[in-house]
């Protein structure tokens, strides 16, 4: 029986509420990919993350959901994408605790943790594309 | 949109029984609401109530910290009570240890803990 969510799905982030949506979707398919609750909550939370950042740093842009499978296993994949002003120095954003803006700290490098794949496309005035994918254990 | 969580009154403490998916600005407005009831009502505890909650990222774990100083400034104590199995592994890959935050298993103990620290106090 197919998903009922294959995607790819893509939702505008320009504002609060749209994290909320974002992340309401992600747990969509992460149920649907059937994912363990543990794995649905950790992916739930690194998407609320980026979407957070896609909004404060990246001044909006838009999050693509999707179903993924490497052969063996099924996945959700997230990317967050937007065209601020991109991240200067990836190590140090990469780096727990380091904040650029009002946050903790946390945002990048947690969200890296809770993922299985973490994938970081930034260009300095050009914009910045995460992508993460959690597995199906 | 303008979700408000709303703050019950129970004795001397406040409950905060989170049971919306939480947008930043209403944590922001909770925050609000709560100094001002706290200081309106005198209470010497909050309990906040996670038990509907599914996620807590670093901007809610933030929220717990930021409420407990606050009340702090209030001479009142802060526990957070009822937070999911899913949800403190998350917090604990994620970084965020909560420290300085109180937390309860749930809503009957975080009242105890609460009576138990104003005994003390007093």
């Amino acid at each position: 029986m197919p998903p009922r969510s294959e995607g790819p799905e893509e939702l505008p982030i320009s504002g609060d509420d749209d994290v909320v949506r974002v992340r309401q979707l992600v747990r969509t398919y992460a149920q649907d990919t059937k994912l363990s609750l543990v794995d649905q909550t950790k992916l739930v939370t690194a998407a609320s993350e980026l979407a957070r950042n896609t909004l404060i740093y990246g001044g909006g842009g838009f999050a693509r959901v999707e179903q993924v499978s490497d052969g063996r296993r099924a996945g959700v994949r997230a990317s967050f994408h937007d065209e601020g002003p991109g991240i200067p120095d990836l190590t140090l954003a990469l780096a727990d605790g380091w904040s650029s803006g009002s946050g903790l700290g946390l945002g990048l490098s947690g969200a890296r943790r809770l993922v299985d794949l973490f994938d970081l496309d930034t260009e300095v005035g050009r914009g910045t594309v995460v992508t993460v994918t959690k597995w199906k254990r | 949109m303008d979700q408000r969580v709303p703050i019950l009154k129970i004795g001397g403490v406040l409950l905060v029984s989170i049971q919306i998916d939480l947008q930043d600005q209403s944590v922001l407005a909770l925050q609000e609401d709560l100094a001002e009831k706290i200081s309106a009502t005198g209470a010497h505890g909050v309990v906040i109530d996670i038990s509907a909650v599914e996620i807590v990222d670093s901007f809610i774990g933030r929220m717990f910290a930021t409420i407990a100083s606050i009340s702090r400034l209030f001479d009142a104590d802060t526990v957070v009570v009822g937070m999911r199995p899913a949800v403190a592994i998350t917090l604990v890959e994620l970084g965020l240890t909560l420290g300085g935050v109180r937390t309860a298993l749930d809503l009957e103990r975080g009242m105890k803990i609460l009576e138990q620290l104003r005994t003390r106090d007093a």
